[in-house]
Order: structure tokens, then sequence, then C-alpha cells
């Protein structure tokens, strides 16, 4: 008789081969390495520290105050945004509903030679001036709810090189007409009010009419100003075309719009145009050049400064402006150390054979990556989270107190950078952790991994290499991931330097996106490679 | 390993065909040069029969050049005048991802015998540690050397094909990519010397610091932290100045420019020479260090 031995087969466990248990050994075998602990730690000091103390210097001053002090002075406009308000104006009262119709005929400019520098009330009067037009000097017409700096608007105008715009609230700019004013090809604008709704009309002959757009400004006074205006940025001329170099030289300008055909219905009977600076840029020319000309029903308007947001490093800024960006030096070397515990958090296992054991322990080798990216993931997401609040966080608190406007703050668009710069982190920790999987030795994984991560972000930002080459590096590599630190938008009616640290050209998720894309891709195929090895 | 203890008794019957006596005061140096050519076999062996060595060198290469091509390829100047463009330079961006292969070479060279334990046997074959560290340089900078000169020859081909793709051509006043270009000679000359001296300081400091794994981190982290803490430094020119000018990779890069050389902050020999200062320092501690600590 022959017995039949059945062969052992241990019974199946629920709990054993669960993800839970997983996590927790893997957590474990993170936090009992004490080098690892301390490392990370540094890195999440170092996001920290260098973010509060780094740009912390010096106070601004302005006339016999200084510090936060300076700030009352910044106009800011509707939405709450930091805002430059400065043209000349020629108005007229008008109380309750009603338009103003003009024909711009001409805009002609004059931008000073070898005059850089900001026009202030301290700056010295304008050199030689030699005749230009800068890109986004304006004429046209505005309904204004008054003339402080910062009030509602809506406007009409003729642009520089950017055909007709109507722009309200400083923020919001629509294209209509295209193509340059000139005596020959005139341009009719029409603003037209009712209550809180103004409607921008244009016109190439003065009588066929197009609706750009009808905008509704909440808050306009009863009684508004409506009537012509100019105005005219600084000329901006880069010389260093790099990237992240903002070199450039800068030169005063003014713009002179010639109007006629004025119409405006709804204002007081027998009212006369009064001319009038708005705002500070444009003060140190009241001479001969800024103001109002009035010949029969032909108007010359003459103004310099700018009706738009205040950006970062923007030309026409005439106080001290950050961002947010300015506290995320550190988040540099903090992901330069995560990245590297991140790779060594698997190659270590292969150098002692390790790797072995925790294969044989849990033989699924897919979960027991995932198991590797959710610890090193939380973990980096985690402290590199608490430490970039901090750095933003009191940084720009710091910042403020010392008279620099941070632009784009407040706890919204704070606490979204914080969980973004977090994620990128966490995101990137992952990657490393998968080219470590991927390479398994350590030396060759954290030199390929600051090479992927680290070396494009530097060649990006540093300003070695041509604009163009640094830009498509910032969209294609995974350091387009950095364009999470980006926490102010861009303007294109405003002229100034778009690039990094402040600027990146991803938008924030999408530069986030292209590195997920990267961690996703290296952690599938190490996951492949993982279960087609021997380890 | 058994190379190694073989090259250690042939060492000892160098010094014994040497004889005695020696002149006073030259004999410490000679003794301690004595061993040098036996030591450099036994180095050479080492890094020749390592599995990764090829593959690394390879790599340093492919690497310079692809960097540098694709750096090239994304390189346009809208209306072709008015970019301040440096061929040369834009060509060799390569050189700062090759240098992290460079690197990852150096530390192997000390750091594998750290973790297999082999540094002992090492030791035990060849006593005196300045010697065995001279040896490892010696090696480690004739490949560097070697890869260098193919990667920046390559890079430059590279570069001058696509750049001239470009619109970057002579036409608009750029400099052409070519040898017989002075700066451009000295910026190729310059930066297999810059790989070399990145391999050299990454010896050191991978000594000094020995887990490979660490070593490397620290290595890229000497190399590429201080360019991007001098770039947010813009608000503090002095600082900012400072930094670009002492610290390795800021300095020893300024051999790669060929054009407004009157805007450096260090002209490209001296900055070469910084890099060669750190690399020296890096060595030195590294020689002390292995004197003084237990392998």
């Amino acid at each position: 008789m022959t017995a039949t031995i059945a062969p052992y087969r241990p019974p199946q466990q629920d709990g054993g081969d669960g993800f839970a248990p997983l996590l927790h050994a893997e957590w474990t075998k993170f936090r009992t390495l004490r080098g690892w602990v301390i490392a990370i730690v540094i890195a999440a000091a170092a996001i920290a520290v260098v973010g509060v103390l780094l740009p912390a210097s010096g106070q601004s001053h302005c006339g016999s105050r200084s510090g936060a002090a300076c700030l009352a002075l910044v106009p800011t406009g509707p939405g709450g945004e930091a805002v430059n308000d400065s043209y000349y104006l020629a108005a007229q009262p008008l109380a309750g509903d009603g338009s103003i119709t003009v024909r711009v005929t001409s805009l002609n400019g004059l931008i000073s030679a070898g005059n850089g520098g900001f026009v202030g009330p301290n700056s010295p009067p304008p050199g030689t001036m030699r005749p230009g037009l800068v890109p986004w000097a304006k004429a046209g017409i505005i309904i204004t709810g008054s003339t402080r700096p910062g009030s509602a608007y809506a406007a009409m105008m003729v642009t520089g090189s950017h055909g007709v715009r109507m722009q309200y609230d400083y923020t919001s700019d629509i294209a209509a007409l295209p193509g340059p004013v000139s005596a020959a090809s005139p341009r009719w604008l029409r603003l037209t009010r009712s209550g809180d709704v103004i409607t921008g009309y244009d016109s190439a002959d003065g009588r066929h009419w197009t609706e750009v757009a009808a905008v509704h400004l909440a808050g306009l006074a009863g009684t508004v100003r409506a009537g012509m205006f100019t105005t005219s940025p600084l000329d901006f001329t880069p010389n260093f075309p790099t990237y992240a170099e903002p070199g450039g030289s800068l030169s005063a300008s003014v713009a002179t719009g010639t109007f006629d055909d004025v119409d405006l219905r709804g204002g007081a009977p027998g009212g006369r145009w009064a001319g009038q600076n708005v705002g500070a840029i444009g003060a140190n020319y009241a001479g001969p050049r800024i103001g109002l000309r009035q010949a029969g029903g032909r108007f010359t308007v003459t103004g310099s400064g700018d009706i738009g947001p205040v950006v970062a490093a923007g030309v026409n800024n005439i106080f001290i402006t950050g961002t947010l960006a300015d506290h995320l030096f550190g988040v540099f070397i903090g992901l330069l150390i995560m990245i590297v515990i991140a790779a060594m958090f698997i190659t270590v296992e292969y150098r002692r054979g390790l790797i072995r054991t925790t294969l044989a322990a849990s033989p699924r080798r897919g979960r027991l990556l995932a198991a590797k990216a959710v610890v090193i993931g939380l973990a980096t997401f985690v402290l590199g989270s608490a430490a970039v609040a901090v750095a933003v966080i009191a940084g720009s608190r710091i910042a403020h107190d010392s008279g620099i406007y941070v632009l784009a703050s407040g706890w919204p668009i704070e606490v979204r950078v914080i969980l973004r710069t977090g994620a990128m982190l966490a995101v990137a920790s992952v990657l490393a952790l998968s080219i470590g999987a991927m390479l398994r030795r350590s030396v060759a994984a954290v030199a390929a991994v600051v090479v992927v991560i680290v070396l494009p972000y530097i060649l990006g930002v540093s300003g070695v290499l041509p604009a163009s080459a640094s830009e498509w590096i910032l969209r294609v590599t995974p350091a387009a991931g950095f364009a999470v630190e980006q926490s102010v938008p861009q303007y294109q009616q405003v002229v100034g330097h778009y690039g990094p640290p402040d600027y990146y050209p991803l938008a924030p998720w999408s530069g986030l996106a292209v590195l997920c894309v990267y961690a996703a891709v290296a952690l599938g195929l190490a996951a492949w490679l993982l279960r087609r090895r021997d380890a | 390993m058994n190379q190694s203890m073989t090259h250690g008794r042939s060492q000892t019957m160098t010094i014994a065909r040497h004889g005695l006596p020696l002149p006073a005061g030259t004999a410490r140096t000679e003794r301690a040069l004595a061993g040098l050519p036996d030591a450099l076999r036994a180095e050479w062996t080492k890094l020749r029969t390592a599995p990764g060595t090829a593959w690394i060198l390879a790599a340093v290469c492919v690497l310079t050049i692809a960097v540098g091509a694709a750096t090239a390829a994304a390189t346009r100047c809208g209306g072709g005048t008015g970019c301040s463009i440096d061929p040369t330079k834009v060509s060799l961006t390569g050189i700062e991802a090759g240098q992290a292969v460079v690197a990852v070479l150096a530390v192997l060279v000390i750091s594998d015998e750290y973790s297999t334990g082999m540094i002992a046997v090492t030791f035990t074959a060849m006593p005196r540690r300045w010697t065995v560290l001279a040896a490892k340089a010696v090696t480690l900078t004739s490949l560097v050397l070697a890869a260098a000169v193919v990667a920046v020859a390559g890079s430059l081909a590279a570069g001058r094909l696509i750049l001239a793709g470009n619109g970057i051509t002579a036409a608009y006043g750029f400099a052409v990519v070519s040898l017989a270009h002075g700066p451009t000679a000295r910026a190729a000359l310059g930066s297999v010397l810059y790989l070399a001296l990145v391999g050299l300081l990454s010896l050191g400091i991978a000594t000094i610091v020995r887990d490979s794994a660490a070593a490397t981190g620290a290595v890229l982290g000497v190399l590429y932290v201080p360019p991007v803490i001098a770039l947010f430094l813009g608000g503090e020119p002095t600082w900012q100045r400072w930094a670009e000018r002492y610290t390795p990779m800021d300095a020893g890069l300024a051999i790669l420019n060929t054009t407004g050389l009157r805007d450096l902050v260090i002209s490209p020999w001296a900055g070469l020479g910084v890099l060669a200062g750190w690399a020296a320092a890096a060595l030195l501690a590294a020689g002390l260090l292995l004197r003084l600590r237990d392998a």
C-alpha cells in the first residue's frame, strides 16, 4: 500500500500578504536608519532656514518712513493686487449712465536716450529724447471710479504695437482691432456705462461698430469720470537675452495721443475737459511735455506711466517687490538630499543582500516597490511641505516687515504653493527611487538622479544657456516640476522679465504633470525590471 | 586581489634593489616614489578589470556629447543677430552633465574598495598610503583625460554642425566652432583639464567620505549646489561675485567662455586654477586622513 504524501502547503493567510504590513516593514526600514532620518531632517531644515534667512536683507525706505510702513503707499486694484496706475487724464464727471466716443488719429512717443532707471519723483529730468513708441504705450478713453490710483476702471485704447485693446480693472486685457493708428487709418472708440456695466466698442470708420466686451465693475461709484487718457511705460531693451539674467536698459518714455470728434453723453451741460496727472510716474515731467492741449475740437494728451498689474521684475515697478518663490531657494538643496536618500532607499538593499530577504518575505515585487514609493513619497511630502510652509509663511512675513511688497500673497495661494512644492519633492523622490531600483547600485543611482533632476534645473535657471535652450529644458525635462514654485501670474500686457525664479515656461500644474509622467514611466519600468531580473 | 598581493611583494623587492645608503634628505622621497610604478600597475589592473569602467568612460562621452548636441539644437536666435550666443560654450554644455559621470568613476576608484573591504588588502600590500593615493590619482586622471578628449572633440564637432543648421553662423557674426580659433582651442583644452580636475576633486572627497553613495552625493553637492546659491544671491552682488569666483564649478567652467571675456568675474585660466586649488586641497586632506585613520 502506498501512501500518498501530500506536499505541505502553508495555509493561506489573510493578513500576511496584505499591503499594510509591507508598508509597515518599509516604514520601519526607513525610520530606523539614523543616517537617513538625520539627512532628511537636514533637507527639511535647509528648505526652511534658507527660505527664511537668505532673502531677508535690509530695510526699504520711503521718505521719512521705512519697512512695512512704505507698503501703505502701494496702490492696490479692485482685486487686491498691487497695480501701477499712472497716466494723464482729461476728463469730465459723468453722473449716472452715459457714453463717451472719440476718434484717435495718432499715437506718437518719445524715448529718453541713455537715461536709464525708474522715473520717480526724485529722478533727474529726462535728457534728450528721441522719437519712439514703446509697444504698450496707450492712448484712448477711460471710465474710472475716481482719480485715486487703484480705482476700478474700464478703458478702450490704441497701443504702440498691439492694436486696439479693451482693458479693465488692471489685470484684464482683450484684443480688438489690430494694426497701428494713423491719420490715414484712425480708430473710433466708444465706452458706454449702464449701471455697473461698461461696454466697449471700436470702429475703423465711425459708422460700423463692433462690441468688444461688456464688463461688470463691482462697486462703481454713482458719479464717475469719463475722458481721454495717455500713458507710456518704461522702454525696456534686454541686452543679455538669457533666460535668467534680467539685464537690460530702461529708459523713460512719454506718449502723445491725438483725439477729435469727442462726444460725451450724460455729462453735465457745458462741462469742460480738465487735465490731471494721475499717480506718481510722470509727475517729474510736469513741464511742457506732459499735459492736455486743446485746439478747436482737437485734443492732444501727453502722459507717462502705466495702468496695469505689478509683475515681479516688471520694468515699471516703483517699489521693491518679492514673490513666494523668493523663499523657496532652499527647495533645491532639500530636493538634492531627498532624491539621494530616495535612490539609496532601494540600492542599499542590493549592496547588503537585504533585498533577497525582503523579496523572500514579500515575493510580490510590484507591491514591494509600491510600498517603498508610498513610504518615501509620504515622508518627503510631509517633511517637505512642512519645511516649505515655514519658509513661505515666515519668509514672506519677514520680507513684508522689511518693506518688500510680496506679490500674490495670502492664504489660498500660500497653501497651494506649499502643497504643490511638497508634491514636487515627493514625486521627484519617487522618480529617484525608481531610478535606484533600475540601476541597483548606489553610486550610479545617485549620479543618475542628480543628472536627471538637478542638472536640468541648473542649466535651465542659471543663465549659462541661451534663452531658447533654457526654456526648452524647463519644459521637457523633470526640472519642469520646479514650475510649482511660481505663485504670480504672467501678464502679456505688462513688459517684464518673465524668467526663473519667479516665472517658468509651464504653468505650475503642467510642470508638475511633466515630472509625474517621468516618475510614472520610471516606476513602471522599475517594477517590470524588478519582476524580470533575479535579485 | 591576488594581483595586489603580488605587487606588494615586488614592491619590497624594488626597495631592496635600490639599496642603501641614500643621500640624506632625498631618502623619504626616494622611498615614497620607489613603490609608485608597482602601485600604478596594481591600480591600473584594478581599474582596467573592473566591469564598470569601460561603461562609465563611454557614458562620459555619450552624455557630454548628447547634452551638448541637444542644447545646440535648442539654441536659436530669432533674427540671426542681437543674440549673445557663445557657440563654443553652447557646444560644450555637456561638460556640466559629463562631470557627474567622471565623479562616479572617481568615487568608485576608492569607495568600492571600502565597501567590499578590499581596501584592507590594498593597504596590506602597499602600506604607503600616499603612494596608493597617488597611483589612484594618476590612473584615474589618465583614463579621464582619454575620455574627455573624445567627449570634447565630439561635442565641438556636433555643435559646429548643429549650430550652423540653426543659423548660428559666421554670416551673422558668430564665431565658427573651430580649433583654429584661439579661444575655442583654449576652451577645448581647458574643458579636458576641467574634467580631469573634477575627477581628482571627487577622488579626494570620496577618500574623505568613504561611503560610495554619500561620497557621490557630497561630490555632486559640492559641484552643483553653489551655482544655484550664487544665482539666488542676486540681491547681494558682492556675495554672488564671490560665489562665482571661488566655487569649483562656477570658477572652473569660466574656461568655456570664448565671448564676452571682459565681463567674466574670473578669467578662464584663473578659474581653472581655482578648481585645481579645490582638487589639491581635497587630495591633501584625503592623504592626511588616509594616514591618520584606520582603513
